[in-house]
């Protein structure tokens, strides 16, 4: 069982009140406990099971001015004190920096509304066990596939966020992972791909077989890949491919970019940098969500936020250090977005791919390619040549290149999208970009 | 050395007999017990930003039957979580009837010094060093808009303890000093980072205001890109420079090389050991021993000593990296490369310093060898797909090359190629191995741990450019 509030709040205020003794003008301190349990498969046997059962603590004190943070997974009162001792020596020797302070106090979460983001069902390992057995049993249907992994893991969080104005509240939070990686063969080609399931809700998971037919369909379509020509075409990003763009943009409007000047969107709010047509939500407080949450990681209330409207940029994403450097005030983005999303395009996938005689569709890129200071991006890319909205062959060892200030204004959205993951995109296509092949 | 059992309710003798009891069927398996402080101290934007300190303590119990990894890990070294771990496993592994192996080999040799680097150096001198590095370059011109500088120090203790009572112990220091610095020219903006470290006290690396050469190195990487323009697209020839773009070696054939991918054969490797793989001249060695390395080992996540493998020998696959699981159901041994990032995970096969080494040619010969290309310097990041082959890196700096002579610089472009093809495409080894500034972090199954790479300058007749420019 994950440690309970009462537990955690205990150390949180241990921490706080001898900070406070210890000198510290102000702190704040999270303590944090997590158990996963997973199985994987090989082969349609058992591969490894593990179990990790993880308590941590991280404090940041502040003398005045001055900040400091320590964090340990030694919880033992004994080795608290010495830390706790050593990061206000720490704090001590920190030059001050003016922008150091704890959120303004009426910005603090007030409530703490019950999101359904935890699942008291406990699933076993046997039952794992039958899951996988199922799923592997779809994946290696086909005599192509010739290696399925898969894996189950379910996790239960919990966590206490407190700090020296009073503010300590906290929530547990569940989610149960299922995964399927296959690898197919024939004679010119191997190839890997996969699927997974995440949810808060052990009975929302996706159905075992499906997930495993999923996984070997997607990878032995991939097979006897093609390498083209380098050419400007059209590109349609598969969904799992496009919510990437949205974290670039989301890196990009991060105040600590913005006020650093290391973004190419900087000074861009009120600005047109999307096309007309694309709007972008942040929304915290959607039911069972993967990125849903209360508050953000010093406690700032978080509002649903309208970042792009009709493709001008609304928001930057403010946390108190830089929303301070910057005038502006936390809008509650301190460790990044939530549930952040495209709304829908008014195009269905059909027309999508038919809207272009000829186009590329993306399932995988590969590499560190997206460069926030300059916009510029280059990866690695796999995918499929479509011609008249068919499939026509499977296509690798490409890459495609553009820069994000371009891409952002020649987009056009799908109408699919799912919230399978915390940040989501309906499918994508972006013109204008560069194919290098051969 | 730690003593893990003094703060805690299970003696040395008693968690000796819960792991002796818990693997007496297994085939293998081992306590690792772990003890690691870390600290970070970062100058961004004119200010100290960060200043923290991580202290980390924890087990990783771990059994092995056949196929089977059974593993628990806690944060709690006490009876009763030690316990709690035992009956984990034994519920993964029923009814196991294995043969514990006891044998693993022993050496003496130490790789690094038993020190610990955080304590070497006082806040304050740090502090001032960051500090310096920000006037030292912000003093270079109002084109200078942001400098970004930080150390990272740690040591981990680890121990790990066999079936039997057998323990293996090892301290092992790591240090790294990081610069970035971002330039503004007509409201064009590129940055360039460089960084410097290994397996010793900060001050290796820093002495007599060394720190101004990594300076340096930053802000000249920045303002060639000042410089550049739009990356060609499409296949040529490229001319990889010495030391840190060895990343290529270590993306394209490194990963597909151990052990772990080719026992289950999804690594494009497995079914070419002992055939040719690259051209002749092309040698490959993964090197645990190098004395202060960022990826040298004395021992591995295992208790194996740290060995020198030949990987590729003049063009010919000769072995694959292994740890204990995969070297035995492979039936050979374990090249003392079984890693993990901390106790929180299982170990796997991994690289620690992966080096091509030394042909005859210049780097002269291979610029003027090249009609229409790229001369390639530094990178980014890379990442394989091991099963396909194909792998990519980012070029932070690199040049067209026209006519066998450098031209203007290029904008960062990802370069991608075939894994188990490319070796045969180096025309040209140089005379020139360097190894990189020890600045690598592999990342693998989600698990990040330091590396080294090492490589001579080499022409490749064939590998696909990713610029925009057609």
């Amino acid at each position: 069982m994950v440690k309970d509030q009462e537990f955690l709040e205990k150390k949180a205020s241990y921490c706080l009140s001898l900070a406070k003794k210890l000198g510290a003008t102000d702190s704040s301190v999270i303590v944090k406990n997590s158990i996963s349990e997973t199985v994987n498969f090989r082969n349609k046997k058992l591969d490894e099971s593990n179990r990790s059962d993880d308590l941590g603590l991280s404090i940041t004190t502040y003398i005045g001015k001055k900040k400091s943070s320590i964090s340990s997974s030694n919880l033992l009162n004994d080795n608290l004190n010495i830390l706790i001792e050593k990061c206000i020596e720490t704090t001590k020797n920190t030059p001050e920096d003016e922008f150091n302070s704890l959120p303004d106090r009426d910005l603090f979460a007030k409530e703490v509304k019950d999101l359904n983001l935890y699942d008291e069902t406990h699933i076993e390992n046997n039952q794992k066990i039958d899951y996988l057995k199922k799923l592997e049993a779809a994946a290696s249907n086909d005599k192509k596939i010739v290696n399925t992994e898969s894996s189950f893991t379910q996790n239960k969080s919990n966590f206490v966020l407190a700090n020296s104005e009073g503010f300590c509240d906290g929530y547990k939070t569940s989610s149960f992972t299922a995964s399927s990686v296959t690898v197919a063969k024939d004679e010119k080609s191997m190839e890997r791909d996969y699927e997974y399931s995440s949810k808060c809700f052990l009975k929302d998971l996706d159905d075992a077989d499906e997930l495993g037919n999923f996984a070997a369909n997607q990878t032995i379509r991939k097979l006897s890949p093609k390498k083209i020509g380098s050419e400007k075409i059209a590109i349609i990003f598969d969904k799992r491919i496009a919510k990437g763009v949205l974290s670039t943009f989301a890196s990009a409007i991060s105040s600590s970019a913005i006020s650093r000047g290391t973004s190419f969107l900087k000074d861009k709010v009120n600005q047109k940098i999307f096309s007309d047509k694309i709007n972008v939500f942040d929304k915290p407080d959607m039911l069972k969500g993967l990125g849903s949450r209360n508050f953000d990681s010093e406690g700032v209330k978080t509002d649903t936020l309208k970042l792009v409207d009709q493709g001008i940029l609304k928001h930057y994403l403010i946390d108190t250090y830089n929303g301070k450097k910057l005038n502006l005030k936390s809008n509650g983005r301190c460790g990044g977005t939530s549930n952040l999303y495209f709304e829908n395009g008014n195009i269905n996938f059909k027309d999508l791919l038919n809207s272009h005689s000829k186009s590329l569709y993306i399932t995988e890129t590969i590499g560190h390619g997206s460069n926030i200071v300059t916009g510029d991006y280059s990866v690695g890319a796999t995918g499929f040549l479509i011609e008249n909205g068919e499939f026509k062959y499977p296509i690798n060892e490409i890459t495609i290149a553009g820069n994000f200030k371009d891409m952002f204004q020649n987009i056009t959205l799908a109408n699919d999208l799912e919230f399978k993951y915390a940040t989501n995109s309906p499918t994508m296509l972006i013109e204008g970009m560069v194919v290098a092949g051969k | 050395m730690s003593n893990f059992f003094e703060k805690s309710d299970v003696s040395r003798k008693e968690a000796e007999s819960i792991i002796s009891d818990t693997l007496q069927k297994c085939d293998d398996g081992e306590l690792y017990l772990e003890n690691s402080k870390s600290e970070s101290i970062l100058l961004d934007d004119n200010k100290i930003k960060n200043s923290s300190y991580n202290s980390d303590l924890g087990f990783g119990f771990r059994a092995i039957s056949d196929e089977v990894v059974a593993y628990s890990h806690s944060n709690e070294i006490s009876k009763n979580s030690l316990k709690q771990s035992s009956e984990n496993l034994k519920s993964t592994l029923k009814s196991v009837k294995g043969t514990y192996n006891h044998e693993i080999p022993k050496s003496n040799k130490k790789y690094y010094d038993n020190i610990n680097p955080i304590e070497q150096k006082s806040l304050n001198e740090k502090i001032k060093i960051l500090n310096d590095v920000n006037d030292y370059l912000r003093s270079k011109g109002d084109k200078v808009k942001q400098v970004t500088a930080n150390f990272l120090g740690e040591q981990k203790s680890v121990e790990i303890i066999r079936s039997g009572g057998e323990t293996l112990s090892d301290v092992r220091p790591l240090v790294r000093f990081n610069v970035s610095v971002m330039v503004e020219k007509d409201g064009r903006k590129e940055t360039g980072v460089y960084g410097v470290g290994g397996r010793q006290s900060y001050d290796s690396y820093l002495k007599d205001e060394n720190w101004k050469s990594v300076c340096d190195e930053a802000l000249r990487i920045a303002s060639v890109n000042l410089e550049s323009k739009p990356a060609p697209a499409g296949e040529m020839k490229v001319v990889l420079g010495p030391g840190w773009p060895a990343i290529l070696i270590h993306e394209a054939v490194g990963h597909g090389l151990e052990g772990d991918f080719n026992r289950k054969k999804t690594s494009a490797f497995h079914n070419l050991m002992g055939q040719k793989v690259a051209s002749e001249g092309v040698t490959i060695i993964d090197d645990g021993t190098i004395d202060n390395r960022r990826g040298s080992l004395t021992i591995d996540d295992e208790g194996t000593p740290t060995e020198k493998t030949v990987l590729i020998e003049n063009g010919i696959l000769k072995n694959f990296m292994q740890d204990r699981l995969n070297a035995r159901l492979m039936k050979t041994r374990s090249t003392g490369s079984g890693r993990r990032e901390n106790y929180r995970h299982i170990v796997l096969p991994r690289m620690r310093n992966t080096m091509m080494l030394s042909g005859k040619q210049t780097q002269e010969e291979m610029i003027k060898a090249v009609d229409k290309g790229i001369f390639a310097v530094s990178f980014g990041g890379g990442q394989v797909d091991i099963t396909s082959g194909k792998f990519v890196f980012n070029c932070t700096e690199a040049y067209e090359i026209v006519n066998g002579k450098i031209g203007s610089p290029i904008k960062g472009a990802t370069l991608i190629g075939d894994g188990p093809s490319i070796l045969k495409e180096v025309s040209m080894v140089g005379n020139d191995m360097m190894m990189d500034p020890g600045i690598g972090t592999c990342g693998k199954a989600g698990q990040g741990v330091p590396v080294g790479v090492a490589q001579p300058s080499i022409l490749i007749d064939k590998m696909t450019v990713g610029g925009t420019k057609l």
